[in-house]
């Protein structure tokens, strides 16, 4: 058997992950809304050929409307993650090389937003934004910075006590220069690894927000909706309902976690040679 | 244009003793000053200073009359001890060097950069191939002084003796002046016109 090492490894898993993600996103352009509808003749079928995943109460093709939720769900989980990681580089620059007035002010609010439940603040941001996509994207966006942020905070503090960053001032280059060519390209991999790390929690986050009845209204079919819909039925015995559309979402999660894993193991130098 | 340091009060926090108390030195424009004392004299801070690279809590440090400039290249160059941490990981020699302003053929010649170098990445040169580097990066600027604060103490005689040639050759053309801090008494007596022993 070939031994692969981290770094094929990586490539491969990056390479099978984008694959995955595009066949989701494809599926979940291309499946027309007719193809969910479904007829009350097919309600409540058990696992087949014709439907993979069965059918849920009202007949509706239980695969692609996970295919779709998926599809939902991740481009949600993508873009939300991607501000936050924004945010959480913008912040953790600001606060390690600002004043010292707007560090205390800047690790107030990290501590603030931290120590407010996850799911309770993204609740309340999403009520008051009249729920639906919008709401919950600003909901996980303002909530998954902040370890993000101190853990560039801190990066920078320590990039800043530097000799090479100390001799390029002292070549007459700018403090914008500087943190252009010498601090941005080390936040580099924290950032990309942050990112990929804060993307499972941001679907988890969805979803269960969702199934809670505070995140995407319930014609939409996201993965949190079917979950949340599935529990009024499972009692009668539709246990497929929950199961098949519950395991996608954990073994994508699973998946985007591992990914970044091992892309964190890859460009850390201690692992980098494994 | 002489290089002078005024009185000057070093320490590191409020609460320590002074490391440096009422120090004046003055190196003058093509002169070459040896700095001599053991561990733990302030050679390092002293050096900091001259360079602008810490303030000093009193006294000045002046270049031609006046204080050290704030912005643009700083005419007065620092050479540090390590190498290894003087040059950014993430970047290829070819922009260390190019940091500077420019990069000079003829410098890079003297002191024995091989082209194949400016490619690679600062982890795959030894530690005294990355010193040449850092000693280039500092004349390429255009200094009229270099603080050279142990420069060669970790590298062999051979290569000690390199870099040190290429640097009083450079000297000799354009009138620098030179601060070398060093433990070697023997260096000191070859490279410098006068010594000062700090432990004294």
């Amino acid at each position: 058997m070939i031994k692969w090492n981290q770094r094929t490894k990586a490539v491969a898993l990056a390479a099978a992950m984008a694959i995955l993600l595009l066949l989701v996103y494809a599926s979940g352009i291309l499946i027309p809304e007719y193809a969910i509808t479904g007829s009350f003749l097919d309600a409540g079928r058990a696992p087949c050929p014709a439907h993979p995943f069965g059918t849920d109460a009202l007949g509706r093709d239980l695969f692609l409307r996970t295919l779709k939720g998926l599809s939902v769900s991740m481009t949600m989980g993508l873009a939300a993650s991607a501000l936050s990681a924004v945010i959480a580089i913008f912040v953790g620059v600001v606060s390690a090389a600002g004043s010292k007035y707007m560090d205390g002010i800047l690790n107030w609010l990290i501590d603030l937003v931290m120590g407010v439940p996850h799911t309770i603040l993204i609740i309340l941001i999403s009520f008051a934004l009249g729920r639906g996509l919008w709401g919950l994207f600003v909901g996980i966006a303002a909530t998954h910075w902040c370890s993000l942020a101190r853990l560039i905070r801190g990066e920078v503090l320590k990039l800043r006590t530097r000799h090479y960053v100390a001799v390029s001032r002292k070549l007459g280059k700018s403090s914008g220069w500087i943190l252009m060519f010498h601090l941005l390209p080390h936040l580099a991999p924290q950032f990309l690894v942050g990112l990929i790390l804060m993307l499972p929690h941001a679907i988890l986050h969805e979803a269960s927000i969702s199934f809670l009845g505070f995140g995407l209204p319930p014609e939409r079919s996201a993965i949190g909706i079917i979950l949340s819909e599935s529990m009024r039925y499972i009692s009668t015995g539709m246990w497929w309902t929950a199961v098949f559309p519950g395991l996608t979402l954990v073994l994508i999660v699973l998946l985007v976690d591992h990914l970044g894993e091992c892309l964190r193991e890859v460009m850390d130098p201690y692992s980098a040679q494994e | 244009m002489p290089l002078e340091a005024k009185d000057i009060y070093f320490r590191y926090h409020k609460k320590q003793p002074w490391i440096l108390e009422n120090c004046n030195l003055k190196i003058d424009k093509g002169e070459h000053m040896a700095v001599l004392a053991p561990s733990g004299f302030g050679k390092t801070t002293l050096a900091m200073l001259l360079a602008g690279y810490l303030k000093p809590a009193k006294g000045r440090i002046l270049l031609d009359g006046r204080p050290l400039p704030r912005k643009g290249v700083c005419p007065v160059q620092l050479i540090f001890q390590h190498p290894e941490t003087a040059v950014n990981p993430r970047w290829r020699l070819k922009r260390v060097l190019e940091e500077s302003g420019g990069l000079r053929e003829e410098i890079r010649e003297s002191f024995g950069i091989e082209c194949a170098w400016l490619d690679r990445f600062p982890r795959e040169l030894s530690g005294g191939e990355l010193q040449r580097f850092c000693v280039a990066r500092a004349v390429m600027s255009g200094a009229d002084y270099l603080i050279c604060d142990e420069i060669s103490t970790m590298l062999d005689g051979i290569t000690q003796a390199q870099i040190w040639k290429a640097v009083l050759d450079e000297a000799e053309k354009r009138e620098m002046g030179i601060l070398a801090i060093t433990h070697n008494k023997h260096l000191a007596k070859k490279i410098a016109d006068k010594i000062i022993d700090l432990s004294e």
